[in-house]
């Protein structure tokens, strides 16, 4: 449990739904998850008819938590009642974004909670099988959950006739292999079928046509996560926790250069300078603020100017960015932002799948324009081909890593250029230490 | 977002549930490829492309909609029959209400659809889609194979982007000999996924995988470094650059150096068009270049690399004159006088039956009906046969006794079918095309496939059912109803009796009554069932057709029929004997008993195909040989004769589902004729005057006395093919080992493939006949 220190500090302006249990020992086991109100949701649920748990859910306002910002109940609600084919209720657990850890604590310390979600879910469209696709990299939570699976169909929570409603569900992990694509919907499903990474031509959707064909909805743990609170507590009350539009609460992962970095529960709509100031205790070291990514890597920067911004998908959208899987990374003064542009390229360079020409090219071609432009060889012409680049990506690639490789690009070519024309004035990074050779 | 109009599209993109489905177990069937499916039976869809207004059927990708109007929309991942996958950008449109620019390959047609293809935004996005693909590109089109017919060339020749911003270090990566045949150059593959594509849709043999990630990606081979597969070059044909090269074509010519000649492939019976690059006399190259004819782009490993041994130089190409025991040189005059000296020489001393000949199946329809009149007519005999590779005549015996002679099949109608049943065969190896047909049937219309056959067989895997039977002629009796019929024959009769429209396929396994039975019985299949038999080489139905047979006559008219025989004695102006002649079998006996002196071979080696010893042709007083190669039935000869290859000379072939084809002189080669030039003048040497100046003439004359053969000319000479429905009443078939397969592999062709260095490169040429790669 020591590993909880890091979260239990907490902070008092959080509002805990979510990780309301987290730091209860042995918060994992399902006897524990009983005693704190577990499954008595499902119980509701399955007294419901299963159109008005979906009701439920889109009424209340519950985005989907992934990043894409989707309303979890609308998603649903595009699932046909009618099937040939199996439906699917997939959790999407591959949790990749660079400044996203939520997913994690809630497998960790919650996984009963996540599956009543799934079961909830599973009821809602009618499926009998569930899957948790887990990161490659999260290898150690699979046995967690793997273990929390174990005990809920030891109770029945899980199978046949399910506390005697009729109901069936099957629930099972799996784990990826190490691709930052995989967290990309249709990718998950191509990888989750044996078949590669790749993305697949939408439409059709999966809701429609999915897992090995049949309709299939893909949410992320989070996402998951809140469904057992919606239904046992309504979807009037979860909607006022945020606001209009944005139901519910969040779990924002604050980074980077901040005092007391960590996962916080708060509500939508939090703004943005308050989470940076009071909860995350300002910037390490008392130094200036010079940017902060509100919601994980793919995200355009916002620069100090910028942060009065109500933390909802909205207003973020608004402000010119977007809020993402809640990865907070806050850049402080003496960030050099060529490299962070850098950084990001490398990452989703190494990450494109190579499926489609502008992000396979075009990432690669960041990443090496900028990596030679930060160690002091680039021209003039650099800062304008970059951003023509990235601009050439955005919005034509097959699906959305191609955007997230160029929008945290664009930002900053546009927003730092002076920077670049330092690098280009200097010759070199003027934020690195300077070494000198001794011939 | 667009997922609330979740209705329309998604029903035609979602592929139906298959009855089979739910009773196949083991693995999941694939997800859904997201195959193009035209509805032509919904409503027409109405839309407007660049201010053009198109209807089409609902169901199109905008792709082909545009394409339907003359607005060519360029693409690399796009190709027409293979799945959709949206993966090169290229033919990004802007679609008026929808906020992003939009792929046309995998957008579907919608009424009131307004589509701009030209404007400023999409010609910038396809010039940045190219700049992206050139970044990695090497640019080495002056010496690249595919330069001057390359698809990327050509969209930066139309969209720009030839200036590169692009400084940092390109990629590179050597080039990699996959096969003997095939090459792959990384740098130059822009991994459009077509070959990955073509390889596992059209072929079912997924050689093909992608390696490593992202912009490291590259196209790997099956065994490690190295391909093994069925050789097609379907990958090659497909590659819109120069990635993937041909190992017989590679860095010999430019394209536009070469003149391209249409033809029809003359390896196995399927007739697939052809088409033959020239330059400088030698064939450089054969693809399908317009991917016209019933093939498409589709060709084999023999159609697309066996056709060198036409440039062999082992070809013969002077008579050979048996002197002193020895063959020796000799000129032609010296090679058709002596002949023609020595058969009338046998003919007075012995009698016209004393002498037999035997044709070939790769032979043009007018040389086999003037091989056929020949023997009959002047020679005197009908001791004329060849190696017989599928029951033709039993077909349309059965077919005319039944009125049902619009009941023959095109390989057209093997693609269309919505049931297949398949008998005796296996095409993949024998029938490389009606195989791909089936395997087309079953993956883009949903046909069921049943088979029943003796041995394993690759297109198992496309089969609703398959049934492994001892003897396919007993189980087609069962299902007729004459014999006691298992359960699992029991099962297929009922599910074909649910069927409609169903071909019915057969091979070599099945003969003479056998294929009277299943044709009586196919014809009370519900709807309009057709049939194919077949045969193994490029005219064995032609062969057939134009009455190489000791009993029949041209368009099935049996020899002992006195008024068909009256009808080519009158065309003919001469006697034809009217006792049926010996049979192939016959003669080989004849010839081992003495009674026949004397062997006319064209095109043909008996040696292997009858497995007829050597020695028992030396007893002959006299053997005649034409044939390209100086085969083991050739090296015992007395007179041999260089023949020209189908692509030296004009003429007809019939595929094995009839359907008549032009074969167009594409080259020459010194020294040889064709075997109408060869008949001609030996026919001239027997003071004949035949009236044939060219093969057209032959043709003309087959058109009008050739029953099912009167088919319209201009139709076959602009490269079309044309149906024949013949109809006769041939005699029953006298035995049944008159009729057998040579069971060729993927890779060889009867005696020719022996003189394709193509075909022997391959290290899967070694493997076990009939491996399923």
């Amino acid at each position: 449990m020591s590993d909880y220190e890091n979260y239990a500090k907490g902070s008092p302006l959080e509002v805990k739904v979510i990780s309301k249990r987290f730091g209860i020992p042995n918060s994992a086991s399902i006897d524990v998850y009983l005693q704190h109100d577990g499954y008595k949701a499902l119980q509701k649920a399955l007294g419901m008819k299963p159109d008005d748990v979906i009701n439920e859910v889109k009424n209340s306002g519950l985005r989907g938590r992934g990043g894409a910002g989707f309303n979890a109940g609308m998603k649903w609600s595009f699932v046909p009642k009618q099937s040939s084919k199996p439906k699917y209720v997939v959790c999407n657990a591959d949790e990749s974004e660079p400044g996203t850890c939520k997913d994690r604590p809630l497998m960790e310390y919650d996984p009963h909670q996540l599956i009543e979600g799934i079961l909830i879910a599973g009821y809602a469209i009618q499926s009998q099988q569930g899957f948790i696709y887990i990161r490659g990299e999260y290898r150690y939570l699979m046995e967690i959950v793997d273990r929390a699976i174990e005990e809920a169909y030891a109770r029945g929570y899980l199978g046949k006739n399910i506390l005697g409603s009729g109901f069936n569900f099957d629930l099972c992990t799996h784990t990826g292999a190490g691709a930052y694509e995989c967290g990309e919907e249709t990718a998950l499903l191509n990888s989750l079928e044996g078949l590669r990474g790749y993305p697949r031509v939408k439409p059709p959707f999966p809701a429609v046509v999915g897992l090995y064909g049949g309709p299939t909805i893909i949410n992320n743990v989070e996402t998951l996560s809140n469904v057992p609170h919606i239904i046992l507590n309504g979807a009037e009350w979860y909607a006022k926790l945020g606001t209009p539009k944005n139901g519910g609460t969040r779990l924002f992962c604050l980074s980077g250069c901040i005092a007391r970095p960590g996962v916080y529960e708060l509500p939508m709509g939090f703004p943005l300078r308050r989470m940076i100031e009071e909860v995350g205790g300002g910037v390490l070291g008392g130094k200036k603020l010079k940017g902060v990514i509100p919601g994980g890597s793919s995200c355009p920067v916002l620069t100090a100017d910028e942060i009065d911004v109500a933390m909802d998908y909205d207003s973020v959208a608004k402000a010119g960015s977007m809020l993402g899987s809640g990865g907070v990374v806050v850049l402080d003064e003496d960030t050099c932002m060529v490299k962070v542009a850098q950084r990001i390229a490398k990452f989703y360079a190494h990450e494109s799948c190579g499926w489609c020409v502008p992000c396979r090219e075009g990432t690669a071609w960041l990443k090496n324009l900028l990596t030679r432009f930060h160690s002091g060889a680039g021209v003039e012409d650099d800062v304008d081909t970059g951003l023509d680049v990235a601009l050439n990506i955005l919005g034509k690639t097959l699906c959305p890593l191609g955007d997230a490789a160029a929008m945290p690009a664009i930002s900053i070519f546009k927003k730092f250029r002076h920077e670049f024309e330092e690098h280009l004035r200097l010759g070199r990074c003027p934020y690195e230490k300077r070494t000198v050779s001794v011939a | 977002m667009s997922e609330a109009n979740s209705k329309s599209p998604f029903a035609i993109l979602d592929q139906p549930t298959r009855p089979d489905d739910a009773g196949r177990p083991g693995p999941y069937p694939r997800s859904p490829a997201l195959s193009p499916r035209v509805n032509p039976q919904g409503e027409a869809v109405t839309l407007t492309i660049d201010g053009k207004s198109v209807t089409t059927a609902p169901g199109t990708v905008l792709i082909e909609a545009a394409r339907q109007v003359g607005i060519e929309i360029p693409s690399y991942c796009y190709y027409p029959g293979l799945s959709l996958q949206g993966a090169c950008r290229m033919c990004v449109v802007s679609i008026e209400k929808m906020g992003k620019l939009q792929t046309a390959c995998t957008t579907i047609v919608s009424n009131g659809m307004v589509v701009h293809t030209d404007s400023d935004e999409v010609k910038n996005a396809r010039k940045a889609m190219l700049e992206f693909l050139l970044t990695n590109h090497p640019l080495d089109c002056p010496v690249c194979d595919k330069g001057g017919e390359c698809e990327l060339q050509d969209a930066v020749f139309r969209y720009g982007a030839a200036e590169t911003r692009f400084l940092e270090t390109k990629q590179h990566e050597e080039e990699k000999k996959f096969s003997s045949l095939v090459y792959y150059d990384r740098p130059r593959c822009i991994l459009c996924y077509r070959c990955i594509r073509v390889c596992d849709e059209g072929m079912d043999v997924n050689a093909y995988g992608i390696g490593f990630r992202g912009g490291l990606s590259v196209i790997i081979p099956n065994r490690g470094e190295h391909l093994e597969c069925e050789e097609c070059g379907m990958c090659i044909d497909v590659c819109p650059v120069g990635a993937l090269t041909s190992g017989t074509y590679r860095y010999k010519t430019r394209p536009w150096e070469m003149t391209h000649v249409g033809t029809i492939c003359n390896h196995c019976g399927d007739g697939c068009k052809t088409t033959l690059a020239i330059r400088n006399n030698q064939i450089l190259r054969a693809n399908n270049r317009d991917h016209s004819g019933f093939n498409g782009e589709f060709l084999c490993a023999k159609g697309r690399f066996g056709w060198d041994f036409v440039n062999s130089d082992q070809r013969l190409t002077a008579p050979r004159i048996k002197r002193n025991r020895q063959l020796e040189s000799g000129s032609w005059e010296e090679a058709l006088s002596t002949a023609a000296a020595r058969l009338n020489e046998i003919i007075a001393k012995s009698g016209p039956d004393s002498v037999a000949v035997l044709g070939s199946n790769h032979t043009a329809n007018e040389e086999n009906y003037l091989l056929q009149r020949f023997a009959r007519t002047i020679l005197g005999t009908n001791n004329v046969d060849h190696h017989r590779t599928g029951d033709f005549s039993s077909l349309v015996g059965a077919l005319t006794a039944a009125n049902a002679t619009d009941r023959y099949a095109t390989m057209q109608d093997v693609f269309e079918a919505s049931s297949i049943l398949l008998l005796g065969s296996d095409p993949t190896h024998e029938h490389p095309l009606v195989a791909y047909q089936i395997r087309q049937a079953v993956r883009r219309h949903d046909a069921r496939l049943y088979i029943v056959n003796r041995a394993e067989l690759k297109l198992r895997r496309q089969a609703s059912l398959y049934l492994k039977v001892e003897d396919e002629g007993a189980a087609v009796g069962a299902l007729a109803g004459t014999g006691a019929a298992s359960p699992e024959l029991g099962t297929l009769r009922e599910r074909l009796s649910k069927e409609n429209d169903t071909v019915v396929v057969f091979g070599d396994a099945l003969r003479g009554e056998q294929v009277t039975g299943l044709v009586r019985w196919g014809l009370t299949l519900p709807g309009k069932s057709r049939f194919v038999a077949l045969g193994d080489y490029a005219n064995s139905r032609g062969a057939a057709d134009m009455g190489v047979l000791p009993d029949t006559l041209p368009g099935y008219a049996a020899v002992a029929d006195a008024a068909a025989r009256a009808r080519f004695e009158s065309a003919w102006g001469a006697e034809i004997p009217a006792q049926p002649g010996r049979n192939a079998r016959a003669i080989f006996a004849g010839i081992e008993s003495g009674e026949i002196k004397a062997l006319l071979v064209f095109g043909s080696n008996p040696v292997r195909s009858f497995g007829v010893k050597p020695e028992t042709l030396r007893k002959l007083e006299f053997l005649f040989v034409a044939d390209l190669f100086p085969t083991e039935t050739a090296e015992v000869a007395d007179v041999v004769v260089p023949a020209a290859s189908f692509a030296e000379k004009s003429g007809t072939v019939t595929n094995t589902c009839g359907q008549i084809q032009a074969l167009k002189r594409t080259m020459r080669k010194a020294g040889t004729r064709s075997d109408f030039e060869i008949l001609v003048a030996l026919a001239a040497q027997f003071g004949a005057n035949w009236p044939y100046r060219s093969s057209e003439d032959v043709l003309k004359e087959i058109i009008a006395q050739v029953r099912g053969y009167a088919i319209p000319l201009p139709a076959l000479l602009v490269g079309g093919a044309v149906v024949t429905r013949p109809q006769g009443n041939p005699p029953p078939l006298e035995r049944a080992d008159l009729i057998f397969s040579a069971r060729d592999s993927l890779f060889t062709s009867g005696s020719i493939s022996r003189y394709s260095w193509a075909l022997n490169s391959l290290d899967e040429a070694k493997k076990p006949h009939g491996t399923i790669f």
